[in-house]
């Protein structure tokens, strides 16, 4: 016991050591969770438009003014020509333009049908799919207004009637779902590249040598080496976790001793990912390359800024074993649906059987004599 | 002139030696671009979804036969009671319920008026959206189809044109994105790393001391990896342009023109960070923590930028991907000319001399 402790002391002093890495540890990953937690959505709001109205009837104007009015709408410019408003796509400075044919308001007294265009700039190819959404139901809403005004709409027609409602976030504020995503990023994030980082460099500074013929035994070793970077993350996000309560008022349902439950067996396996790439590297450099190439798979499998439901079957089968993806999505349930013990113990017992194989494939890996 | 191939060619051996770092070198932008080709889209398919039917008639049978064949939704679970909602939810699995009131059909026939009610799991409101959208427009359809004889009178159709990328198709999108985090992280870590490498180990001194001067130093620690970069931004281009059929609509020469300029701002920010770090942890913290989240967050690459507060957008425009990543999409996308992006291509040649100059500054020949 006591050979651990003062193994902790000169872990502590090793990493404290180093001026640069104290901010780093501490202070980019708040500063990060407050800038980019705000920056990640896909909310749209002020879609600049331009507009090419060959009819300009007091009808077409009326339409028109359906989309300046709307919150999401913002007029860029009239323009006479469809090349002269395609330059403001290539300028990047609309993504709709709203084309309305000479004799609009005639056909529609007429036939009671016309036709306009939106032609939307679809370069950010999710971003025109919510383009689309808005314009339509503009659009639609225009429809009725006028089918209404002129009472064309007869009783007799059969009306289902569809309310819809959005549980556990009523006001769809991404913040709420993005928050406890990035948080967990962010300690993933330090402590897999800290103790990716932290075996390899004894070896390849050559200090591991003299670890090796100290008394310390393999298992106080690895004890030693991880323990520090686990109370430094369970730290971090308990840090993080009050930053979301109090800045971003992200609500916390269920129990926060859960979430730490759940992160001290996601740490261990977490830091026994970054422990078993330190152990089979020769250098700082391959330790970091091999950790970076993993969280990048895991991030982008994880399922924080693109749904993991919308995935192929194989993909979704890797998200399965992705514990990045697995704990975000428990701490979510936690903290936005107030789920129990319950709801998140498949997470548990697999962070435990996980964390299992991975400390003991690094024990494995880790002889003392090469 | 001499000395410095042979310090490159001895860069390059340091380099090759280490196959495990190459075969992730190359490995990781072929394994992003199929990731986010066939994988990531922001598209809905096969939603689990829990329906409560109260009224169990055929049409309620219909209506939901109907949701289940779209293709959007699978059914995970038949509800009883609506006391089983919540715990169903809280299960983390379904993530729509969808609630027939009792005697539905009986409602719609008689009096001709229904109701239904969709309740969406909102902790992710972009899918929450979607998934309403999609219900909605199903339900939509069923309707119209009551109704066909006695067809709606007035309408406005509008004609939809997407342009630049008329299925939607996300991989389109996250092309430029892709090409400039793997241009940026690679280079920039490579290059950090390599430098804060020979610092920590004491062969700076060696190096030093040699008839090399410090730019030549740089110069031949950097042509390594400019190679190695350039090699996988053909392969990025050659893949997503042939496997996944992403147009090039401008000059693939002024393509690789700005790929170029940007691979050497990378190059320059690796190296500054490495003149700002003794060791090789913190070049790699700060290269990897610092750049990463960021890169991917601000840049414009996953999140469109316009959308962003004031200050985040004002703070994008220190981000070196967010304006390569416009000009990338311009060219492969949109076509555009030199022109219309002159201005961003500016900014990126500003960057650069930027980092260089402080590098140069801050480059320390004599040892502490």
């Amino acid at each position: 016991m006591r050979k651990i402790l003062i193994f902790l002391r000169k872990e502590f002093i090793q990493i404290f050591r180093n001026k640069a890495m104290v901010p780093i540890i501490f202070g980019m990953p708040v500063i990060q969770l407050l800038i980019l937690s705000n920056a990640a959505t896909y909310e749209i709001r002020n879609i600049r438009f331009n507009v090419i109205d060959f009819d300009n009837s007091s009808f077409s104007r009326e339409l028109i003014s359906k989309f300046t009015s709307s919150e999401y709408f913002i007029l860029n410019k009239v323009s006479f020509s469809m090349k002269e408003s395609e330059e403001s796509f290539k300028k990047n400075q609309a993504r709709l333009i709203i084309y309305i044919p000479k004799n609009f308001e005639k056909d529609y007294r007429k036939d009671s049908k016309a036709e306009i265009q939106f032609v939307i700039n679809a370069e950010d190819g999710s971003a025109a799919g919510v383009v689309n959404n808005y314009a339509a139901n503009i659009l639609r809403q225009f429809n009725t207004d006028i089918m209404y005004k002129a009472s064309l709409v007869p009783d007799n027609i059969p009306l289902i009637k569809v309310n819809s409602a959005n549980w556990f976030n009523p006001e769809l504020n991404y913040k709420t779902y993005m928050v406890p995503g990035i948080l967990v990023l962010l300690v993933t994030l330090i402590g897999s590249f800290l103790s990716g980082m932290n075996v390899v460099r004894e070896k390849e500074i050559g200090t591991i040598e003299q670890l090796n013929v100290t008394p310390v035994s393999k298992y106080h070793f690895i004890i030693g080496k991880l323990l520090p970077f686990w109370i430094i993350g369970m730290l971090e996000l308990a840090f993080g976790l009050a930053l979301s309560l109090l800045v971003f008022k992200i609500p916390l349902l269920g129990n926060p001793l859960l979430i730490f439950l759940l992160a001290a067996v996601y740490l261990i396996v977490i830091l026994g990912i970054g422990l078993l790439v330190s152990t089979v590297s020769h250098t700082q450099q391959q330790a970091m390359f091999v950790a970076w190439f993993i969280m990048i798979l895991f991030i982008l499998l994880g399922g924080v800024f693109t749904p993991l439901e919308s995935m192929p079957d194989w993909a979704q089968l890797i998200a399965f074993f992705n514990p990045v993806a697995q704990f975000i999505k428990a701490i979510r349930m936690i903290m936005l649906k107030g789920s129990g013990f319950n709801d998140v113990m498949p997470q548990f017992y697999f962070f435990i059987v996980y964390g299992i194989i991975m400390m003991s494939l690094a024990v494995w890996r880790y002889r003392k004599s090469e | 002139m001499k000395r410095l191939l042979t310090f490159v060619k001895k860069e390059f051996l340091h380099i090759i030696r280490d196959y495990r770092t190459l075969l992730i070198l190359f490995g990781m932008p072929v394994a992003q671009i199929l990731l986010f080709g066939y994988a990531i889209t922001n598209e809905i398919r096969d939603v689990k979804i829990a329906i409560l039917d109260l009224a169990k008639d055929d049409v309620t049978q219909e209506i939901s036969n109907k949701i289940l064949s779209s293709g959007y939704f699978v059914s995970y679970e038949n509800l009883k009671t609506a006391a089983d909602i919540e715990p169903a939810f809280q299960k983390g699995i379904i993530k729509e319920v969808i609630v027939f009131e009792p005697f539905f059909g009986r409602n719609l026939e008689k009096e001709k008026r229904a109701n239904i009610q969709i309740i969406a799991d909102a902790s992710d409101p972009n899918l929450a959206n979607m998934m309403i959208g999609y219900t909605t427009a199903i339900l939509e359809n069923y309707q119209s189809g009551l109704s066909e004889d006695k067809i709606l009178p007035a309408m406005i159709v509008p004609e939809i044109k997407m342009l630049y990328n008329p299925n939607l198709k996300s991989v389109y999108m996250f092309v430029p994105g892709l090409m400039s985090v793997i241009l940026l992280l690679v280079s920039a870590l490579m290059t950090s790393i390599s430098i804060t490498r020979e610092k920590e180990m004491g062969t700076m001194e060696i190096l030093l001391v040699s008839p090399l001067n410090p730019a030549h130093i740089i110069v031949g620690k950097v042509i390594p990896y400019l190679v190695l970069s350039l090699i996988n931004t053909v392969i990025v281009l050659v893949l997503s342009m042939f496997v996944f059929q992403v147009p090039v609509n401008g000059s693939l020469a002024l393509l690789a023109g700005i790929s170029f300029l940007f691979l050497i701002t990378a190059l320059s920010l690796g190296i500054l960070i490495s003149t700002l770090s003794n060791n090789q942890q913190t070049a790699m913290m700060i290269s990897l923590v610092a750049l990463m989240l960021p890169t991917i967050i601000l840049s414009g690459y996953i999140f469109p930028i316009d959308n962003m507060p004031l200050l985040l957008r004002v703070l994008s425009n220190i981000i070196p991907s967010k304006w390569f990543i416009i000009i990338v999409r311009g060219i492969m996308l949109k076509g555009v000319t030199f022109s219309y992006i002159w201005f961003e291509t500016l900014i990126l040649v500003f960057m650069t001399l930027l980092f260089l100059v402080i590098s140069i500054k801050k480059f320390k020949i004599r040892l502490e």
